[in-house]
């Protein structure tokens, strides 16, 4: 049972750990909305993973990638309001997710632990993804910090000096569709969204510069991940909302309380 | 003669079959102020946009200079509440940004003291130094100005100008400024470009102002009070830098409401 928890407890660490910056660059850019879409077709992901046999996390990120491609085309055209265009990819792909794994007859899938997470259902092959992933994540996130900041900041002023504001724009969005892949195991597609903004939210409060904010973030998620196993374990909860749980009241916490910002 | 730092050869632009530039000729030296006037609509963003290369021509051609290297100045700054961000954290996004320069531009540009307040908190004119300096810091020979004194009252917008022109004179770079105030801003320009479309006249402030177009566009100088007639004023001792920096600067960082340590009345 502890050794059951202990990878819980390290796999949703890692998790976290890349969820709060990367977080960060999601409230920063208002894309809450689009890492919920992409979450959402997750589970498509996840049924064509099992229809072709191929790794499912390789699934998620590829349909999480395409997915984002057809989302910026299609923006560019203007053909809906974007809230309206995200409305719909998000639910159609999660529905025909639905829909897909319903005809998996031979597989059993336990789709409760796709929508909302299982973390103590997490293998040690999970873990060695989500730390390999999360490694990536983190690896190109300190590489190229300063021209996704700076694309963050003002896209036309980074274009005209000089950063190539196209591709990294790209690279943010794979490094949203790779947390989602490496966190969908621990609190699933319906929560995967709240992992990141939250904790990012939270540290706003408390942080004065981008790097402690991502930083602040980051810690959070963890406290929240600790707070909600030992929840989970102490009064026998589902594990992934009381992690999201303990994340909501960690920003309530932050922004009731008097809490002076780091300088 | 100076360099030709950029070049518009008959630039045109039709989107949805609407005429935005239409036969654009221009010109920029080193070394030059140009100052782009046109009443709203006129397609001086998009004229803007298109040296920047932010938007394509869909005809005519653009020469620029190989050793081309722009400062951009945008009309606003938007920074998402949500992202904490310091003046210093601000400017050291330049790409390529050399750090030890970013407090003597600063200073250059007279906020030296708000090296460390959050962007969110600043003033108008405030604001418009900081992106100010950020051009700068790009190392530019040519300043893309995109209406650099909006939000600022006249005071500031004076000092503002002035320091552009400084700037200018110190650097040798040529600057090209979007503006709508026409009084203030002739007074430190070598050349107007009036367009609506397309170029309606160019030159010397005097030879614009006397336009049959730009009387058409704006009216004639003198025979409206809120147009004053343009003077060069050479006797003209100025402080660009301007000199009230509050000795209290060290309280910038808070960013408390309640603090105005670090408010620079520019």
């Amino acid at each position: 049972m502890l050794d059951l928890l202990f990878r819980a407890l390290i796999g949703g660490l890692g998790v976290a750990a890349v969820a709060g910056p990367l977080g960060a660059f999601v409230v920063w850019r208002r894309m809450a909305y689009f890492g919920d879409t992409l979450a959402h077709s997750a589970l498509l992901g996840v049924a064509l993973g099992f229809l072709f046999d191929i790794n499912l996390n390789l699934a998620i990120i590829v349909l999480c990638v395409g997915l984002a491609l057809v989302l910026v085309t299609l923006q560019k055209k203007h053909i809906i309001a974007t809230d309206t265009l995200l409305g719909i990819l998000a639910h159609s792909s999660l529905s025909l997710g639905l829909v897909a794994v319903s005809f998996l007859d031979n597989i059993r899938i336990d789709l409760m632990a796709y929508l909302f997470g299982d973390l103590l259902a997490i293998s040690q092959t999970d873990v060695y993804w989500i730390y390999g992933g999360g490694l990536a994540v983190i690896a190109l996130l300190i590489a190229f910090w300063k021209p996704l900041l700076a694309m963050t900041v003002n896209e036309e002023l980074a274009k005209v000096e000089g950063y190539p504001v196209e591709a990294i724009r790209l690279l943010l969005m794979l490094l949203v569709a790779l947390v989602i892949a490496v966190a969908m195991k621990i609190v699933g597609v319906l929560l995967i969204t709240s992992l990141m903004i939250i904790p990012a939210a939270t540290a706003r409060k408390l942080s004065n510069t981008p790097v402690q904010m991502a930083s602040i973030a980051s810690m959070l998620g963890c406290l929240s991940v600790c707070g909600g196993l030992w929840a989970s374990y102490q009064w026998d909860t589902p594990t992934g909302p009381s992690v999201v749980v303990c994340a909501a009241f960690l920003f309530l916490f932050a922004y009731t309380l008097p809490f002076k910002r780091l300088s | 003669m100076s360099k030709q730092l950029v070049a518009f050869d008959k630039i045109g632009i039709t989107f949805n079959d609407r005429v935005l530039l239409n036969n654009i000729d221009m010109a920029i030296n080193e070394g030059e102020i140009v100052t782009l006037i046109g009443p709203n609509g006129s397609g001086k963003s998009t004229l803007i946009r298109t040296l920047l290369g932010l938007q394509e021509a869909t005809s005519g051609q653009l020469f620029r200079h190989k050793t081309l290297r722009i400062g951009y100045m945008p009309q606003k700054l938007h920074i998402d509440p949500t992202l904490p961000l310091t003046v210093k954290h601000f400017l050291a996004l330049v790409r390529g940004v050399d750090k030890a320069q970013i407090l003597p531009t600063l200073e250059k540009v007279g906020i030296a003291h708000l090296l460390n307040s959050q962007v969110h908190v600043l003033s108008g004119g405030e604001t418009q130094r900081v992106l100010l300096a950020r051009a700068l810091l790009n190392k530019p020979n040519l300043l893309v100005l995109d209406e650099p004194v909006q939000g600022v009252d006249v005071n500031g917008q004076v000092e503002l100008y002035n320091l552009i022109e400084s700037i200018r004179n110190e650097l040798g770079c040529g600057v090209l400024m979007v503006s709508h105030d026409l009084h203030l801003v002739m007074a430190k320009t070598d050349t107007v470009v009036c367009i609506n479309q397309h170029v309606c006249c160019s030159g010397s402030p005097q030879h614009v102002t006397k336009h049959p177009e730009y009387q058409a566009l704006f009216g004639v100088p003198g025979a409206d009070e809120s147009i004053a007639i343009y003077a060069h004023q050479h006797d003209h001792v100025h402080d660009e830098h301007g000199d009230v920096l509050s000795a209290n600067d060290k309280a910038s960082n808070n960013t408390a409401p309640s603090s105005h340590a670090n408010c620079h009345h520019a």
